[in-house]
């Protein structure tokens, strides 16, 4: 009894060689990952220090010229509290 | 045109006039008597950085009307500045230029030297980054 072949025929089943992870730099670098994880434990120590990010507020012309129509704008609109 | 259309119409216009009402009231409030007395007879004063002082001796009366103020000044400085994506302290700053250049003659403002100065018919001397 003859089967009909499709487009494609499937092949059959087998195993499959691993690739890659069997060659010998890829073990290699298995074990390194291996050695680094259980020997790496970054330690951060907090300094005694507070850190202190000095945000030296410089107001520039620019940002003021930009905001000055804005501000006319608000303070004729709370015209009660100017 | 349908009746109904007319009554759709005049029912639009009822609420556009109501919705004017609504948002054109905020805007046409007036200062406080209070506020106004205070600010003709120099005892608060504009100051560079947006906000209003007492000039002289602070009484209990005066103090809490200036932090009431000061209080919805800081709202409305707030939202704005988020809004045009500055900081509360340039856009509180840029409202004080403002408010300065503003005051009428007699009234007091914070000069660049921290110093009080009452306004005369002369242009205020303003802090030098001032628009």
């Amino acid at each position: 009894m003859t089967s009909a072949k499709l487009t494609t025929s499937a092949c059959r089943a087998h195993k499959a060689q691993m690739r890659g992870l069997n060659s010998r730099p890829a073990k290699g670098a298995m074990l390194a990952l291996g050695v680094l994880t259980l020997g790496g434990c970054i330690t951060v120590n907090a300094p005694a220090e507070p850190i202190v990010i000095e945000l030296n507020i410089n107001i520039t012309q620019e940002v003021i010229y930009r905001l000055a129509e804005d501000a006319g704008n608000t303070i004729d609109e709370n015209a009660d509290i100017f | 045109m349908t009746t109904q259309n007319i009554r759709r119409m005049a029912l639009g216009g009822a609420l556009a006039a109501l919705a004017f009402g609504f948002f054109a009231a905020p805007a046409l409030a007036q200062r406080d008597p209070a506020y106004a007395s205070a600010r003709s007879a120099g005892t608060v004063g504009e100051k560079m950085d947006g906000y209003l002082g007492i000039v002289g001796a602070a009484t209990p009366d005066l103090q809490a009307l200036v932090d009431d103020i000061n209080i919805r000044r800081r709202a409305v400085y707030a939202e704005r500045a988020q809004a045009e994506g500055a900081t509360l302290a340039e856009y509180s700053f840029t409202a004080g230029c403002l408010a300065i250049s503003r005051t009428e003659p007699g009234e007091m403002y914070q000069a660049p030297d921290g110093s009080w100065q009452r306004r005369t018919s002369a242009p205020p001397v303003r802090h030098s980054s001032c628009p």
